[in-house]
Parts: structure tokens; C-alpha cells; sequence
């Protein structure tokens, strides 16, 4: 067993666990985004960001991808540690605004303004559709292209990949293409509206924007047209 | 075999190769030929010298004689006056800026004279291509001796006694690095040369593979030794092909020579080296994502811990340094760990190669010991600013480093010093300044770069350099808010704070450096829409001076967008809404009419129209 300190508790952890799992395992609640069980973590979204160290020496660590060690010192929820989370939000936010999840978590985290342009994209690249593709369905059909501000999920050379069964679970797993948000409007509007976990605005996907490019046969999207 | 009287080094770096070096070299042995000078004259193709700015660079041994700037129509002048009637050419030499007399010898000039030369002692002295010329400055004398009387803990012991620190930027012990790989009880283990330099104007890593490639292997091999690794990596990218071709004959003469792969020297101890050619990603140059490169995987950042060191190339313990640090090496296990530590500032030991670019007079790589001033650097061996202008900052560690002012210039460079002044080590690239150059444009640049190199991992810093970049260029375009300065600093801390890697946590640096030194720029740019540089081009307008016009049309004739109004011999009129300010026509007038105006008195122009 590794002892260290979590938010000034003594506490154990079973070796290879990361900062998350023991603070899961203790009841501490973590945000996170591209983090599912199940899957390899990735550490991108970083809103599962905590503080360790002590003194001067401190820093920020995704705790999602971070091991824990003998003698960590763990803060889960200083200062330090809401600024950047809220800050990741207020990103994510502007790129895609219409995700459901991540509007809740702006709600859930009092982030109440949005200072950039919104882009509304449909990702936020969180890699969790990659990894759920790869991991669980064995398929490996889409991956990232290029890198910085120009990178983006796609199937190789951007075809129809013959690997891809169309089972959907990269929608299922997806959180800010599948469950819509129909709050915002104006054009840094935070909806700020709901906090229910259930989707409330699933739209149809068309022909043209069906992500698995084969509209309709995955029968993952409602298939009912809005009358 | 007969001694040959002079050796004639011409500089074959990539710098001075695409100045014609290698035709300059040509040249040469045809003369030297046709005057049936051949056994007494021979010619050599060196590494870079370092002086870029002169190139191609002639050195006339062992006379010391320097020569710059040549071109093929000199050589037979120069064979025939020097070689053969002993009288060196004065044409040639170099003249310091803003004096008349040459300097024939290299050794009195002041780029070279300020020098001290450990890593890049065999530059411009030996041709890379020949291991014997290697071995005949004392090449391969510290690798007999680490592998014949040292047992692999003496060898870390020395390198931890000498204090080095990994040259590639974050300037962690190396010595700990070395103890940290042989710690590890997992086989095999791997050693990796990092070559992948991609910070704007930085070349050190170019010049060292290119100009002495085997110190670099017989640093990796005297490493493996002392770690217990038996296969090593030399990443080195696509866009350095001369230095993948100097680094290719290396290994082939390594192993001919009994130096690479199995019972090296004759010893029961095997090791062989593999290059990986690097497709140019920024990001590759961290460690992590090296490793991933090199796997055949996207080169993306992971979590550390675990360290390579633990759990690196295929999970397996590798020890990760940067060409510099392994160049370092040799030096040290020759000349011993008291005489290296003797070098430098307290914490920071020994030699640093700096890639000097930008406005300054003498451009190129130089190497001094660590602790030296700023000021020493840039008005010794750089010689200062050209054309009379005034400094105003230098930006230091590439595009995650920082920019520091006229103040900082006291500064003696090492690694704390620099990250205390909000700058940082990196891998040593020095862009220097002059007062044209526009410190919101600068910010702009770099984060342009970062947002482009950016993995795209991490929310913080796809998203943080990408809207960071956003703000800057508004502001450069004068649509900048006075609430924008806070915004962005909250975004810089931000994106330092969360970010995984390296790059994300300094990609800041530009903007937090930019704002800690220049702010008040930025509010010139936001609240007076100006820019006192006059380089943001949306924020200066070029009009015609009524009084200096003479009507000449050359100004309407040279607009490409055809916005100058006006008749022969009226005054002209520059139409501002069309306008694309390309300064053709500011170029083109021949009376000084048409100026740039950047000042407040943009508004009483537009009102005087």
C-alpha cells in the first residue's frame, strides 16, 4: 500500500492507482471529461487537474494520468486548481458551445462569462470516441490528424474506413456531439439553464452530417424527424 | 608520407554551403592543381566556423589566415598571391563594422576571440567526414578510457562531479539522469540522442552533428557504458540533411573502426546506434514525445512519471540528452569533472553554445562559458547593433523563451538567471532586437508558431495559444479592449499552470515576458491605436507630404493596388481605404514625400482629408 496526503488526509492507495482513482475510491469528487473507466486515461481535457507538492514547489497535475507515490502531497480544490478548471471550461466552452455536458459543467463550476469568439465545433478533441474505437471495439477506424489548432478526428485519409462497423459507441462516448444543448443563442451566451443529466435536445442527423458517414443505418441517432 | 606545407579549411557548414562553399572548394582544388600544387596544398572541407555571416569562410593554416566572403572569380588571385608569392590577400579579410583596417588572423577577431571552444573545439579544424582526423585530435582517447579503467559508477560519479546539465533546456543534472537509467534492473536499455532542434534561428544542434559528429557517438558510447545500454537512437530531423549524411559516415567509420557495435575497442562490451529521421514537429523535441516518434506513433506528450529513465523506449529504461550534452561528454571524462566544474557559474557548469541571430552584427554560433553577460554577447562577439540602431530586447530559448530588456543586459546567463528574469535556457537561440522591431508583432509571431506546434493534446494549450494568439493579432490589428491585457495574462497563467508538457507550460513565456517588460506597447496598440515601431501594418498609414510632392507620378506607378490619385506635376493623394501598406510607393518616391505616419497625428490627417 502508498500512503500520502489528499487534501490533508493520511490516506492508502493499492500501487498503480492514479491521484483519481484513490480520490474516487475516498469519495473525493474530481471533474473530468475525457476520462472514462474503462478506457487508457489521456490527460487532455485537464479539468481533472489537482495541485501537488508543498511550499513554493508546487504544481498542477492531471490527476487522471498522474500514479500516486509515497509521500505525494494532494490538494484536489485550492485556488490555484478552480482558476485553471475554470479556464479549461471557458475554452472548451467556446468551441463547442452547443455540448450539453459542457455547459453543465460551466454551470456546475459559476462560469459565467465566455470571453472568446465561439467557434461552434462539435469537438472538443478529448480523444475519448479514439480511444473507445480502439480499446473497446478493436476497430481502430478513426484517429487524430495533424496537430495544434488545425488537429481534428477523422478516418484515415478521410474515406470511409473499411474498419469501421458503424457500432456508434465513439457517439455514444462523445460529449459534445451527441447530447445538444439548445440553451445559448446569442453569441457568447452561456446557457447556465439546466444541470439534469438526461439529454434534452437530441437532434437528427442527416445525411450530410452523420459522423459515420451511412445516415441513419447505425441506428444510434433518433431517427424521428422534429414534426 | 610527405607533410603537406598549408592546409586550406573551407568552411562546410550548411550556412556557408548554401553560399557556394562546396564549389568554393572545387574551385580551389582546381587551382591548386593546375599551379601543380598539389602535394604541398591540400584542401579540406570543415564544419561550420560558426560565423555564418561570412560565409564562405577560407582559413589558410597554419598561418591563421581568416577569409570571408568569397567568390569563385577570387580563388586564382588568392592561390597565386597567397600560396605561392607568401602575400596575403587583404581584400578578403575581414573588416570589423565601422572600421576601415582588416583583421588577417582569425584569433584577433573579436567574434572569435571571446570564445571558449569545448563542444565545438573541432570546428572548422577537422573534416567531420574522416574519423582519423577525429581520432588525431585526441578523438575517441576518453572512450579507451571510460571502457578500459572505468567501471560505469566512476563514469556517472565524474559526470555528476562536474555539475553538467542537459543542454537541451530544462538543464537537469545529467549525472542524476545517468544514475537514474542504471538504477533500473529492466533489459535492454536504450539510449536516445535528441536532434530535434526546431526553435526559429537556433542551429547549435545542426552545427555540432555537422561539424563533429563523432564526438557525439563517443559521448553516446562512453553513456551506454555507464547506464548498461546496448542500443542507441539518433534523432535527427528530415530538414538537416547534411548532418543525417556527416552522421551516417560516422557510424559506417564507427563500426569499420571497431568503435560501434560488438567488443568495442577490443572490450566485451557491445553497443551500436540507429538513426531516426524526424518528420520536423516542434513537439518531438520533448522527450516523451520523441520516444513516441520513434515508436511509429503520433508525437505526443505523455505523463512523466514515470520517467524514461523508468519506463521509456518500449517501456523500457532510456536515457534521453540532447547532441550538445553528449558532445560534452568526452571532453569531461578526458580532461576530468574538477576542470569542467571549474567553468562556469555556481550552478550551472561549463560551456554553452549560443545561436546569435537577428538584428546584430555578426551572426552565427558562438560558445561561452556559462555565467557570461548578455552585453558581452551581443556589443564583444556580436559587435552590436547594425546600422547605429539602439537595442532594445532580446529574445532568448526560442519560441517558449522570453524577451528581456535593456536592463536585463547585466545579466550573467545561466539557467536560474534566465528563468528568474522570465526568460529561459532552452536550447540556446538569442534573437536580438533593434528598436524597429514591434513587441506585440514579436508575441504575435511566436505564439503564431506555438498555436501551429501545439501536440493538441491539452485543452490549455491547443486552445490557450490558439485564443492567445486571437488576442494578440487583434490588438496588432488596433481592435484590441482595454480588458483584453487581463484576459490574456489569466489565459498565460492558465495555460502555464495546466498544460502537460514542457511546451504548454512555457508557451506563455512570450506573452508573460512580452507584457512584463513592454506593456506599455500593448497599451499604446489598444488605447492609442498606434504602433510606435511603426511594424503593425494596420495600425500605420502612409500619406503624401503636400509640400515635398513634386508630381512625379513613380509613386502611382508602383502601387499594386492602384490607390494613388493624382496627375502629373499635382500633388498626389493616397486613397486610405484601399490602401494594402506594402510601402511600394514610400520605396519608389525619390523626394522623401511619402511617410509612414504612426503617431497620433493619424487622426488630424484623416480629418484634413
Amino acid at each position: 500500500m502508498i500512503t500520502f496526503k489528499l487534501n490533508g488526509l493520511e490516506v492508502q492507495a493499492e500501487p498503480g492507482w492514479t491521484i483519481l482513482d484513490t480520490a474516487k475510491f475516498f469519495g473525493l469528487e474530481i471533474p473530468t471529461l475525457c476520462y472514462m473507466e474503462g478506457l487508457d486515461p489521456y490527460g487532455g481535457c485537464r479539468l481533472c487537474v489537482v495541485e501537488i507538492g508543498e511550499g513554493k514547489q508546487t504544481k498542477l497535475v492531471s490527476s487522471c494520468t498522474y500514479r500516486v507515490e509515497e509521500g505525494l502531497v494532494v490538494h484536489t480544490d485550492t485556488k490555484r486548481v478552480i482558476a485553471a478548471r475554470r479556464m479549461m471550461i471557458e475554452l472548451m466552452l467556446s468551441t463547442a458551445p452547443m455540448s450539453k455536458e459542457i455547459q453543465d459543467l460551466a454551470s456546475k463550476f459559476g462560469v459565467t462569462q465566455q470571453r472568446f469568439p465561439p467557434r461552434n465545433e462539435e469537438c472538443v478533441y478529448c480523444g475519448l470516441c479514439i480511444r473507445m474505437c480502439d480499446e473497446q471495439m478493436d476497430a481502430r477506424a478513426i484517429g487524430f490528424q495533424n496537430r495544434g489548432y488545425k488537429r481534428k478526428i477523422s478516418t484515415p485519409f478521410d474515406v470511409k474506413s473499411e474498419e469501421c462497423r458503424l457500432c456508434g459507441a465513439c457517439m455514444y462516448v462523445c460529449p459534445a456531439c451527441a447530447a445538444r444543448c439548445g440553451g445559448p443563442n446569442a453569441d457568447t451566451d452561456i446557457c447556465n439553464a439546466c444541470l439534469q443529466v438526461e439529454p434534452t435536445c437530441l437532434e437528427t442527423y442527416g445525411e450530410l452530417t452523420c459522423w459515420m458517414y451511412d445516415a441513419g443505418r447505425c441506428g444510434t441517432c433518433v431517427q424521428e424527424t422534429k414534426k | 608520407m610527405k607533410q603537406p606545407r598549408t592546409h586550406l579549411l573551407v568552411c562546410a557548414g550548411t550556412g556557408c554551403v548554401s553560399c557556394g562553399s562546396f564549389q568554393i572548394k572545387e574551385a580551389l582544388e582546381n587551382e591548386v592543381r593546375k599551379r601543380k600544387l598539389q602535394d604541398e596544398v591540400v584542401v579540406v572541407a570543415t564544419g561550420c566556423n560558426g560565423f555564418c555571416e561570412k560565409g564562405p569562410i577560407l582559413l589558410v593554416q597554419p598561418d591563421g589566415i581568416f577569409y570571408q566572403q568569397l567568390k569563385i572569380e577570387d580563388i586564382p588571385r588568392l592561390v597565386e598571391e597567397h600560396l605561392i608569392k607568401g602575400r596575403p590577400i587583404k581584400k578578403l579579410m575581414y573588416v570589423p563594422p565601422a572600421k576601415t583596417t582588416p583583421i588577417p588572423k582569425m584569433k584577433d577577431i573579436e567574434f572569435f576571440k571571446h570564445q571558449r571552444l569545448i563542444v565545438l573545439r573541432n570546428r572548422g579544424r577537422i573534416d567531420p567526414e574522416n574519423v582519423e582526423e577525429y581520432i588525431g585530435f585526441d578523438g575517441y582517447e576518453a572512450l579507451a578510457k571510460a571502457l578500459t579503467e572505468m567501471s560505469p559508477e566512476e563514469i556517472i560519479d565524474i559526470i555528476t562531479a562536474s555539475g553538467l546539465r542537459g543542454r537541451g533546456g530544462a538543464g537537469f543534472p545529467t549525472g542524476k539522469k545517468w544514475a537514474a537509467g542504471r538504477r533500473e534492473t529492466a533489459t535492454p536499455k536504450y539510449l536516445i540522442c535528441n536532434g530535434d532542434e526546431g526553435d526559429p534561428g537556433a542551429f547549435m544542434d545542426r552545427s555540432i552533428l555537422e561539424a563533429d559528429p563523432h564526438a557525439v557517438l563517443e559521448g553516446m558510447i562512453i553513456g551506454a557504458k555507464a547506464i548498461g545500454a546496448e542500443k542507441g537512437y539518433i534523432y535527427i530531423r528530415k530538414e538537416y540533411p547534411l548532418a543525417l549524411k556527416r552522421m551516417e559516415i560516422a557510424i559506417r567509420q564507427g563500426r569499420d573502426y571497431g568503435l560501434l557495435g560488438k567488443g568495442i575497442l577490443g572490450t566485451s562490451f557491445d553497443f551500436d546506434v540507429e538513426i531516426s529521421q524526424g518528420a520536423g514537429a516542434f513537439v518531438s523535441g520533448e522527450e516523451t514525445a520523441l520516444i513516441a516518434a520513434i515508436e511509429g506513433r503520433i508525437a505526443s506528450p505523455r505523463q512523466r512519471p514515470p520517467y524514461p529513465a523508468q519506463q521509456g523506449l518500449w517501456n523500457k529504461p532510456t536515457v534521453i540528452n540532447n547532441v550538445e550534452t553528449w558532445a560534452t561528454v568526452p571532453n569531461i571524462i578526458r580532461r576530468g569533472a574538477k576542470w569542467f566544474a571549474s567553468l562556469g557559474t555556481e550552478t550551472s557548469k561549463g560551456t554553452k553554445i549560443f545561436s546569435l541571430v537577428g538584428k546584430i552584427n555578426n551572426t552565427g554560433l558562438v560558445e561561452v562559458p556559462m555565467g557570461t553577460k548578455l552585453r558581452d554577447i551581443i556589443y564583444g562577439i556580436g559587435g552590436g547593433i547594425p546600422d547605429g540602431r539602439k537595442f532594445k530586447a532580446i529574445q532568448i530559448g526560442g519560441p517558449s523563451g522570453g524577451c528581456l530588456p535593456t536592463s536585463k543586459l547585466d545579466l550573467p546567463i545561466d539557467y536560474e538567471s534566465l528563468t528568474e528574469a522570465g526568460a529561459m535556457m532552452g536550447s540556446g537561440g538569442m534573437i536580438v532586437m533593434d528598436d524597429k522591431t514591434c513587441m506585440v508583432d514579436v508575441a504575435k509571431y511566436f505564439l503564431n508558431f506555438l498555436r501551429d506546434e501545439s501536440c493538441g493534446k491539452c485543452v490549455s494549450c491547443r486552445e490557450g495559444t490558439q485564443r492567445m494568439w486571437e488576442i494578440v493579432r487583434n490588438i496588432s490589428e488596433g481592435k484590441g479592449k482595454p480588458s483584453d491585457l487581463a484576459v490574456l495574462e489569466e489565459l498565460a497563467v492558465a495555460c502555464k499552470d495546466a498544460s502537460m508538457c514542457a511546451l504548454g507550460q512555457t508557451a506563455a513565456n512570450p506573452v508573460l515576458s512580452t507584457l512584463r517588460y513592454f506593456r506599455h506597447e500593448f497599451e499604446t496598440h489598444i488605447l492609442e491605436k498606434r504602433c510606435p515601431a511603426g511594424v503593425c501594418v494596420n495600425l500605420i498609414r502612409y500619406f503624401v507630404l503636400p509640400d515635398k510632392c513634386t508630381g512625379c507620378l513613380a509613386c502611382k506607378r508602383a502601387c499594386p493596388n492602384d490607390c494613388i490619385r493624382g496627375t502629373l506635376r499635382e500633388v498626389h493623394l493616397i486613397d486610405q481605404s484601399k490602401c494594402i501598406k506594402c510601402g511600394a510607393c514610400q520605396e519608389a518616391c525619390r523626394f522623401e514625400a511619402i511617410e509612414a505616419h504612426r503617431d497620433t497625428a493619424i487622426v488630424v490627417q484623416e480629418e484634413a482629408r
